[in-house]
């Protein structure tokens, strides 16, 4: 079993009116096995908490640990992270001109294994992973991302990770602008991944909609840079009722936020 | 060599330059300099009058008017402002268009098969100017100045087995010319290498006959010493039936300006232009072909790839289609694509496409100048790739697919290490 943890993190990004703070002290703890929902309004810092984790150095830590397994995640480069088995299905999956799918992911499976997958196997996985998520053969030609619409976009997040096999999946916002079919398609691919009982979830979303398909045993409730409230799966219906308006921000989130984080520690 | 910084840190970085995504930025990117001088037609634009044949022609905006000549005295001096020269830098052209070019040109060395004919000859031999007029002053000056040819004939039905290998050695940084015909007979097969290496200045006119029915691949590879200036003229005609394939491949050289041309004579002809450039820091590489849809039912397709990388990389592409009113039934294609790697580095690409007649099967033409970013950088990291695979497998994969054209087992091999060691020099 595997733990990734976060403890009391502090980002904050550089920008032309200088320096900002997003995350305000974020704690949370995620075992294999386990699904863990953050859910939250628009720009409290969800994306910032899923790329902080990956690596992306726009987002500076100025202070917090993240660690995996007792390793320092945070002295990590993005592509160490990622073979120690952390995984970002990304909010805006990025277009690589030049580059095909298919070289693509057997490079990426070649860096993350330390080895060249056996060329048929492979093969055979990688078209037995698309037709599952109903991603057409002929993806395989084309380039990264490149021209694939937004839905597309989604899937192919998630067939890198049913084919990469992370430890750890952060899924950002997997769900939004996913149709229905392609909804269910994409939560079994996550399901899928997870049955294995070798990974563990973060699962970042708006709406409690994909948690039908997704079972999350944790909720936790992010506003303003801070984890605001925690629970169960039930805590996501009650979000669907209440909305967001009631957790005050400033203050008394930062007070709850402390108190969860002391709580956890 | 480079000054671009490689480290994590720089990865997502806030950019001076906006950020696109992939190729999304369509269209043409004129020259701040000198675009207010350019008046280059835009696709569809019709042509009102041309003149073709040698002497003098008339300088209007389209391509069919342009002055041809085999006299440099008929050439006006340079003065940058030019259409065909706003993007050169004519101070590195190292008096290719002022000096006498009777520097020591670069040594010709074919290696050919028993059925080819190769052959050294002088100014009057017949088959100079049987397939080229000189189109710019740097052109007809290198044809005022050579003093003996290379003739290579593929004879008439012979299909040679293997490539013709033309290996050209600079000599030095005297301004020289250099003058090579490449016959290809009736109904024959062949394929011929250029193989340009070593340090010159040097103004260079390649002529090259496809008669009819026979079918030619020409492979001009520059890989020059860091320090060759080379400008390259390399006019095609073609027969009726003829197939003509041409791959320009430019990595070596300060300044490198190859200007190749297919003209059709006679229906049922096709011909596929193929290009691969690499900038570096500092590097001027600049391709400006022209494709003479004179006859009917002839076909062409043109795709040329470049990679920059390093301050003042610098790649011109300017793609010439014009379909004359004669032309019916004409099918033609251009693309152009760049990746540009690195900030401070400059792509400038030109479709131009003139049609006198509608009466065509097809006609087309895109351009296209994205960025290897950073995010692109973070995308493929995040997959676990490490930084450097990350970048070679981008430009790999991008350029490969004019690599693949050359199927050439050797070439493509040395030119895929070409690449890669291109990719390295980003380390230094
Ligand atoms: N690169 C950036 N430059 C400026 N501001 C940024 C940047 N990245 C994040 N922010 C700001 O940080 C805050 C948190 O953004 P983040 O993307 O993490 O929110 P989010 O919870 O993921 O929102 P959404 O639900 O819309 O995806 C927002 O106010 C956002 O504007
Ligand atoms: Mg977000």
């Amino acid at each position: 079993m595997s733990t990734l943890e976060i403890k009391d993190l502090h980002v904050s990004i550089d920008t032309e009116q200088g320096t900002k703070e997003i995350l305000k002290g974020v704690s949370l703890t995620i075992r294999t096995g386990e699904t863990h929902a953050i859910m939250g309004p628009n720009g409290s810092g969800k994306s910032t908490l899923a790329s902080t984790i990956a690596g992306h150095p726009r987002y500076n830590v100025t202070s917090g640990t993240i660690t995996l397994d007792g390793e320092d995640v945070l002295a990590m480069s993005v592509d160490e992270r990622a073979r120690a088995g952390l995984f970002l299905a990304m909010q805006y999956p990025v277009e690589v001109p030049g580059v095909s799918m298919t070289n693509f992911l057997r490079t990426a499976k070649t860096a993350i294994d330390g080895e060249a997958p056996k060329l048929r196997t492979w093969t055979k996985d990688v078209k037995a992973a698309m037709a599952q998520l109903r991603i057409d053969a002929d993806f395989t030609q084309r380039n990264v991302n490149e021209g694939f619409s937004g839905g597309e976009k989604k899937r192919v997040e998630i067939l890198q990770l049913e084919l990469f096999k992370p430890k750890f999946a952060i899924l950002d916002e997997t769900d939004s602008g996913l149709d229905v079919d392609a909804l269910k398609v994409v939560s079994e691919g996550v399901n899928r991944a997870h049955a294995e009982g070798k990974m563990g979830t973060l699962l970042i979303t708006h709406y409690t909609r994909i948690l039908r398909y997704i079972k999350p045993e944790f909720v936790h409730v992010f506003v303003d840079g801070q984890v605001v409230e925690e629970g169960g799966p039930e805590l996501a219906d009650r979000l669907e009722e209440e909305g967001y308006d009631r957790y005050a921000t400033g203050a008394g989130a930062a007070t709850i936020a402390a108190a969860s984080a002391a709580a956890q520690a | 060599m480079t000054d671009i910084t490689t480290e994590k840190a720089r990865i997502g970085a806030p950019s001076a330059q906006p950020f696109i995504n992939g190729f999304t930025e369509e269209g043409e990117s004129l020259s701040p300099v000198n675009a207010a001088a350019s008046k280059a037609p835009l696709a569809g634009e019709a042509v009102k009058r041309h003149s073709h044949g040698g002497g003098v022609g008339i300088p209007d905006s389209s391509r069919a008017g342009r002055l041809t000549s085999y006299k440099l005295a008929d050439f006006k001096p340079l003065t940058g402002m030019e259409e065909d020269w706003r993007f050169t830098p004519l101070k590195r052209l190292r008096g290719l268009h002022t000096e006498v070019l009777n520097g020591a040109a670069p040594s010709v060395s074919v290696t050919a098969p028993d059925s080819v004919t190769v052959e050294t000859v002088g100014r009057d031999d017949r088959r100079i100017g049987s397939a080229a007029i000189p189109e710019d002053r740097v052109s007809a000056n290198a044809w005022e100045n050579f003093t003996e040819a290379t003739v290579i004939t593929v004879p008439a039905e012979v299909q040679v087995d293997g490539e013709v290998s033309v290996l050209l050695t600079g000599q030095g940084t005297e301004a020289s010319a250099l003058h090579v015909v490449i016959v290809a007979e009736k109904f024959s097969k062949a394929v011929v290498v250029l193989d340009h290496q070593g340090t010159a200045v040097v103004s260079e006119n390649i002529e090259i006959l496809v008669e009819d029915g026979a079918q030619l691949t020409v492979i001009s590879l520059q890989e020059w010493n860091d320090d060759a200036v080379h400008a390259s003229s390399q006019q095609a005609k073609l027969g009726r039936d003829a197939k003509f394939k041409h791959i320009v491949v430019s990595l070596g050289g300060d300044l490198v300006r190859v200007t190749p041309s297919a003209r059709f004579t006679a229906p049922g002809a096709e011909v596929e232009l193929f290009g691969l450039y690499f900038a570096d820091a500092g590097q001027h590489l600049e391709q400006r072909l022209f494709v003479d849809h004179a006859v009917a039912n002839c076909k062409s397709n043109v795709l040329y790839k470049g990679a920059l990388q390093g301050r003042n990389a610098h790649t011109v592409w300017v793609g010439d289609v014009l379909i004359r009113k004669e032309a019916e039934g004409t099918d033609t294609y251009e693309a152009n694509r760049n990746l540009v790697l690195t900030d401070g580095a400059r792509a400038d690409s030109v479709p131009n496409l003139e049609i006198e007649t509608g009466l065509i099967a097809g006609a087309g033409h895109a351009s296209a100048t994205g960025r290897f970013d950073d995010q692109h950088l973070f995308y493929l990291m995040a997959r676990g790739i490490p930084e450097e695979v990350a970048r070679r497998l981008v430009v790999r994969g991008f350029l490969n697919e004019i690599i693949q054209q050359i199927k050439v087992p050797a070439i493509e091999d040395r030119l895929t290490a070409a690449v890669e060691r291109e990719l390295a020099a980003t380390n230094h």
